[in-house]
């Protein structure tokens, strides 16, 4: 779908003030009692609108997967609630509007791809249409494949497919481009930004930040099961606010920390990093006072910067 | 939660019969597929059998004891091994892999009824049972000399449907509560075992006398003294006291899944 790849990227949700169609409200789950029990989620809360594409980030162990997990139903919160189109997850009429894709070490090795999603199909009112599903997801051609002859991506390709399988409203995503090679996962963010487009909402849990920047309207950046940060791509980077500026230049340590809204310098020989709040502003004064100054660059700090920023403090 | 309810009200769903039905009827389908061609399952719990059979029964063709046919009375013993392995190693195996490769816990996330992931498990491995009878029926008739009614070749063929019940339950208490990667050796230390203890691959009367004392607290020893009632060869001990035993085993068997299902689920 090159087309959707080349499209620009619009950080927009698709329906910003909608209801929520799923939430978590409040929700502590705590593992085990006592002493040795361990509180996976302390205070949880969140919503998702129809349409949105919203990323779960967080380092191994923040409480993603429980977040998931009760989302579908498959765990109970110790306290708060789950709610999926204002009903108990674990219904039945909870679960025909939700497709999942989970970290699935291994599926039935002896069936086939077409086998496979004929056997979800049947799990829903109202599937999409063999045809589509085998489409939106790129399995055109090993329909017919056994499951152990597949290949990662392919076998992730698969995972997909089946979420899809009951046209669902609400899909779930956990780590959906594990083990995929960067083509197949650029053409799986393609295919989950057209079912956004769809109207269809879309929860992924991912540990490729870039991948949540690239796909996603809203981050959710949750550590040590609360969140602790939540907002557009760029406003999440923004946390982290101040840019950093590198150049060459003749100018000593001394007189770059003369500048307003400087807040760190880091010389080497001639090639010097500032971090500045307003890097405009200490951009001119630089060229301004070193006529000679060269190789300059500008840059914004990376989602990573501020995942680190945000999900690094005292264990 | 007034808004959420206003916006989406909750739409309560029942499939009805007909949808059901072609949903219990591909998952008992693919079960099925899935297992036969998974070469290891297939060939093994038909094989081993049979190839026993082969190797003992057969080679008594002619021979009696008393009333008794010898590879008749042997056939009995390994259809009902047939049966429990196609149940044990179907099942308990399958469920614990599918357990730890995280596909149950999709299964469970999607809208497939719970009974319908069962009871496909259930009737494949008593459509493998069956298929193990029909060979070792068809094998006895054609190379062992042995006669059978039409009634007892049917009853013979009637009897995975009950095989499976006890062996299934037991086979999804072990699926569900050993460590995935332990299961098939687990199902081997109690399959082996209970077989011999329960006269399936000798006749009971050829064990050492200890040996022979722990027979009346296996399932596999009831089942085989019914399929030996079959042709009139079972011991002095009452049907319906073999009937409730079975009858016994299957509901401790699903009373502690029940239990153990009921902790994972809090614990999860």
């Amino acid at each position: 779908m090159p087309a959707t790849l080349t499209a620009p990227e619009v950080h927009t949700p698709a329906a910003p003030l909608a209801a929520p169609i799923a939430t978590l409200s409040n929700i502590t789950k705590r593992f085990g009692s006592g002493t040795a029990s361990i509180l996976a989620l302390d205070g949880l809360s969140l919503a998702l609108r129809p349409g949105e594409i919203v990323a779960l980030l967080g380092p191994n162990g923040a409480g993603k997967s429980t977040a998931v997990r009760l989302l579908l139903g498959l765990s109970s919160p110790t306290t708060g609630q789950a709610r999926i189109f204002g009903q108990d997850p674990r219904t039945t009429s909870a679960r025909i509007r939700i497709g999942a894709m989970l970290q699935v070490a291994s599926v039935p090795k002896t069936l086939k791809v077409r086998e496979h999603i004929d056997l979800f199909r049947s799990y829903y009112p109202s599937p999409l249409p063999v045809a589509e599903i085998v489409g939106i997801a790129q399995l055109e051609g090993i329909e017919n494949r056994l499951f152990e002859t597949l290949s990662g991506g392919q076998r992730q390709r698969l995972l997909f497919a089946l979420a899809l399988c009951g046209d669902p409203e609400l899909i779930i995503l956990d780590e959906p481009t594990v083990g995929m090679d960067i083509e197949a996962r650029r053409g799986l963010w393609g295919q989950i930004r057209n079912l956004a487009a769809r109207g269809k909402t879309v929860l992924m849990t991912t540990h490729y930040l870039e991948e949540a920047d690239a796909l996603s309207h809203r981050i959710i950046v949750i550590d040590r099961g609360r969140i602790v940060a939540e907002g557009t791509p760029a406003e999440i980077k923004s946390r982290s606010a101040s840019r950093k500026i590198r150049c060459h230049t003749s100018l000593s340590s001394t007189q770059i920390w003369a500048i307003p809204g400087v807040i760190a310098v880091d010389l080497i020989g001639t090639r010097v990093s500032i971090s500045a709040g307003n890097a405009e502003a200490v951009v001119r004064t630089l060229l301004a006072t070193d006529q000679g100054l060269s190789d300059l660059e500008v840059v914004s700090p990376g989602l990573e910067d501020a995942f680190l920023a945000l999900t690094t403090g005292p264990r | 939660m007034a808004t959420l309810a206003a916006s989406f009200p909750a739409r309560p769903y029942s499939r009805t019969a007909r949808s059901s039905f072609q949903l219990f009827a591909k998952e008992t389908k693919y079960e099925f597929l899935k297992l036969f061609r998974t070469r290891s399952f297939s060939l093994s719990v038909i094989g081993f059998p049979v190839m026993f059979y082969l190797i003992f029964g057969i080679a008594n063709r002619g021979a009696h004891q008393g009333p008794v046919d010898i590879p008749k009375y042997l056939l009995a013993g390994y259809a009902c091994s047939g049966m429990i392995s196609a149940a044990l190693f179907g099942i308990g195996v399958g469920l614990a892999a599918e357990r730890a490769a995280g596909w149950l816990e999709l299964k469970r996330a999607s809208p497939m009824p719970p009974l319908a992931y069962l009871l496909a498990k259930c009737i494949t491995a008593q459509a493998f049972g069956l298929a193990v009878v029909a060979v070792l029926l068809a094998l006895a008739t054609a190379f062992g000399g042995v006669h059978f009614s039409l009634r007892e070749a049917l009853l013979l063929l009637l009897m995975p449907l009950v095989a499976a019940l006890p062996f299934a339950a037991l086979s999804l208490l072990i699926g569900l509560s050993v460590p995935p990667n332990a299961a098939p050796g687990i199902v081997n230390l109690i399959y082996m075992p209970m077989a011999v203890l329960s006269g399936l691959w000798l006749p009971l009367r050829m064990l050492p006398h200890w040996m022979q004392i722990f027979a009346p607290a296996l399932p596999a020893y009831h089942l085989s003294q019914i399929t030996l009632g079959i042709f009139g060869y079972q011991n002095e001990s009452s049907m319906a006291g073999h009937w409730a035993a079975l009858l016994g085993f299957t509901l401790l068997a699903l009373g502690t899944c029940w239990a153990v299902f009921h902790r994972a689920e809090e614990n999860a």
